[in-house]
């Protein structure tokens, strides 16, 4: 019986080695032919994707050596998750696009190909918007959308409830938290959703910061360190949204489903590249600031950069591409939903001409003002565990009876330790 | 003598020619390594080779971005022995468990009786009952999930009747509830056509003897019928216990670990861990402490099964 012992052996031995070497992720391609690049994204939208496509077609036109161009779309929620997950088992994009809550764990870890030498005239980009992504003075990604956040507003409803539009109000020096909060209660009492914060849903706190700084408060200190949820501030933005919730009913509450784009819903915070949403609304709709909040007016932006992967074995060509795609004709045709970062684009009338559905006003007010002004949204190395930390430790906040400084002592106790000490 | 020499030559001669290879022995294990080798094939390639790397990974720090991979010993074991949320997980996992397993076999044995009568309709509502175990779990879960929303068809239901239904998924205790009914309503029909089968293999004579000596309808179920179906419920127990602790689809898609902790079992806290925070070596030592779970756990099923399993003692 010895030989089919040593049979066995013998098989199972190749077998693992057969499986040792099935590792192909990080294997060099074939030299030959064009080579198909993939850059991984979180919009599905058609607008966006088709623009991407015409993009890349263009390239491809004088660059034989370089084959498909895949636009490959990650649901938005579980983005960074998908994202690493297929880095680590060896399918790593050859681009991706990276959200600003995860630009310190791709800057800070090495993972991008540094990009200054090759991104034309990098000179122009605005510092605001290249923070994220420096390390050293290098920059690590390509900041491809510097959206702020606005409120769009469905105007319809609002007429509807004999409310004064928004933009009514700009004009009188009213538009603040209050007055937004008077309008969205009358529309809740006729049936009707009243404000929504797009992707919050209770648990993707960080996009409460489009109200929060409206009173100056932050999640942490500038140095990252120090907890500041439960800071005399932060109370009060809290207890704002809190009674807004379950005593005014002006917001929808934890459970609700909301689509402010079927509707039914009165406003919604968001940033710009959501208009490409309205385009068959079947309501008539408005794009304003952020109201004003105690502290004043103010504005938050979202990031979002493209890196390309060092594990890429098409790292060179896809810098190349890279390099392209952000030219400034290109972040041009781009800036009808992603703002552009470049300095000369940065003007109402220039993001006019590509913006099919927001006119001069909207843009100068929402997205040049609000670059010019506005702080990110919060990021910290290590963001997705303390994001869930966070959302942990705030979901009893979003019941009635909540004890506001309570649940916010606790949440500064659950993050304390990670944001280190 | 002659004899002797005969017997000398032939085993001169024996010794002399090499003996052949493939003697009848060898000859019957080749051909049963043949046979079983498809299924060694896949339990090596699916089975074991994970289950050895993920002991190998649970060694090390592996930073995914980075692309660094280090040995750090038993350091991702010290940090589970340490780490404060492994208090709230097992609970959290220990209830749904227990939960789920004592809802599911209940259920599907009450549902097993009853469609064992001999009644009108009885082939219409196991097909009804069945019908969610081809459903897609994930579909299944969105369903449910616009059914448990604070206006959802569940309370939407429950306003006919003049009762204020609950925020289901946002109450700590009602969240775990509604993933447990979830996943029985969507699994109950597994089980209750195993128990169906079994009941209807126990013999009829059994009964009927019983009857004529005097014994009452819940004496023959505890007497006959639960001795006789008991290899029945030992294999659904098994396959309920593992899957309890497997359950990770509905968790995702309905809360999310949340409110709270309320929900996050071992299987969910794992896939944050490793998946969500980056932290894959920890994440691989938390899928060792859920693969010695199982382990103990059908390991005790399978020995206590001589105490109570029929035909087993």
């Amino acid at each position: 019986m010895k030989a089919p012992g040593k049979l066995a052996a013998l098989s199972l031995t190749a077998l693992l080695t057969i499986t040792a070497c099935g590792d192909g992720g990080t294997a060099p391609p074939a030299a030959q032919g064009p080579q198909p690049l993939r850059m991984s994204i979180w919009t599905s939208n058609e607008a966006h994707l088709k623009l991407f496509n015409e993009i890349a077609a263009e390239y491809r036109k004088s660059h034989p050596q370089v084959g498909a161009i895949t636009f490959d779309p990650i649901p938005f929620e579980n983005y960074t998750t998908t994202l690493t997950t297929q880095i680590a088992g060896g399918n790593a994009p050859d681009l991706a696009w990276i959200m600003e809550n995860s630009a310190p764990d791709f800057v800070g870890s090495g993972a991008l190909v540094p990009l200054k030498s090759k991104i034309e005239n990098a000179a122009e980009l605005v510092p605001a918007a290249t923070r994220l992504w420096e390390r050293d003075g290098e920059l690590y990604a390509y900041p491809f959308s510097t959206s702020p956040f606005g409120v769009f507003v469905n105007t319809d409803l609002v007429k509807a409830a004999g409310q004064k539009a928004p933009r009514e109000l700009m004009k009188a020096g009213q538009w603040d938290w209050e007055h937004a909060n008077e309008i969205n209660k009358a529309v809740a009492a006729k049936g009707k959703n009243g404000l929504t914060i797009l992707n919050f849903d209770y648990k993707a706190w960080d996009n409460l910061a489009t109200v929060w700084q409206g009173w100056g408060a932050k999640a942490w200190s500038d140095d990252g360190g120090t907890c500041q949820f439960n800071a005399p501030e932060m109370v009060e933005a809290m207890t704002f949204m809190h009674k807004a919730i379950f005593t005014d009913k002006s917001m929808p509450g934890p459970g609700s489903a909301v689509d402010f784009f079927s509707g039914d819903t009165t406003m919604a915070v968001a940033q710009i590249s959501r208009a490409a949403m309205l385009e068959d609304a079947t309501f008539k709709w408005d794009l304003v600031p952020l109201p004003a909040g105690p502290k004043g007016e103010y504005a938050v932006i979202g990031q979002a950069g493209i890196g390309v992967l060092k594990k890429s074995p098409r790292a060179e060509q896809a810098t190349d591409f890279l390099a392209y795609f952000a030219n400034a004709a290109n972040a041009a045709k781009l800036a009808a939903y992603f703002p552009p970062a470049r300095g000369s684009l940065l003007t109402a009338d220039t993001m006019a001409k590509t913006s099919p559905l927001l006119n001069g006003d909207q843009l100068q007010e929402v997205v040049i003002n609000g670059i010019e002004k506005g702080v990110v949204k919060p990021s910290h190395t290590g963001q997705a565990e303390l994001a869930q930390t966070a959302r942990a430790a705030l979901d009893p906040l979003w019941k009635p009876d909540a004890d506001v400084k309570a649940v916010l002592d606790g949440v500064c106790a659950k993050i304390q330790p990670l944001l280190g000490g | 003598m002659a004899a002797t020499d005969l017997g000398e030559r032939v085993a001169v001669r024996a010794a002399a020619r090499p003996r052949p290879f493939w003697t009848i022995p060898r000859r019957d294990a080749l051909v049963g390594y043949l046979l079983i080798s498809p299924q060694l094939v896949g339990s090596v390639l699916f089975v074991l080779l994970p289950l050895g790397l993920v002991v190998y990974y649970s060694l090390q720090e592996w930073n995914v971005l980075a692309g660094t991979f280090e040995y750090v010993g038993g350091e991702n074991y010290a940090k589970l022995l340490a780490d404060p949320n492994m208090g709230p997980v097992l609970t959290s996992t220990a209830f749904f468990s227990v939960g789920l397993v004592v809802l599911n076999l209940t259920l599907a044995l009450t549902l097993a009786i009853l469609l064992d009568q001999r009644l009108r309709g009885t082939t219409f509502f196991r097909t009804l009952f069945f019908s969610p175990v081809l459903v897609s779990l994930v579909a299944w879960t969105i369903v449910w999930q616009f059914l448990l929303q604070q206006d959802g068809g569940v309370n939407g239901l429950l306003g006919v009747a003049g009762v204020e239904g609950p925020n289901w998924l946002r109450g700590e205790t009602t969240a775990l509830l509604s993933v447990v009914v979830v996943q029985v309503v969507k699994n109950v029909g597994l089980n209750m056509v195993l128990f169906l089968a079994a009941l209807q293999g126990v013999p009829r004579q059994l009964y009927e003897a019983a009857q004529l000596d005097g014994a009452g309808a819940w004496t023959r179920f505890l007497r006959i019928t639960v001795p006789q179906i008991s290899p029945t419920i030992l294999l659904t127990s098994i396959i309920t216990v593992v899957g309890s602790l497997q359950v990770f689809a509905q968790i995702a898609v309905l809360t999310q670990g949340g409110p709270g902790m309320s929900t996050t079992v071992l299987v969910y806290y794992l896939y944050q861990q490793a998946f969500q925070f980056r932290h894959l070596g920890y994440g691989a030592t938390l899928s060792v402490l859920l693969f010695l779970i199982v382990a103990v756990l059908t390991l005790l099923q399978w020995r206590l099964r001589r105490k109570w399993v029929f035909h087993e003692s």
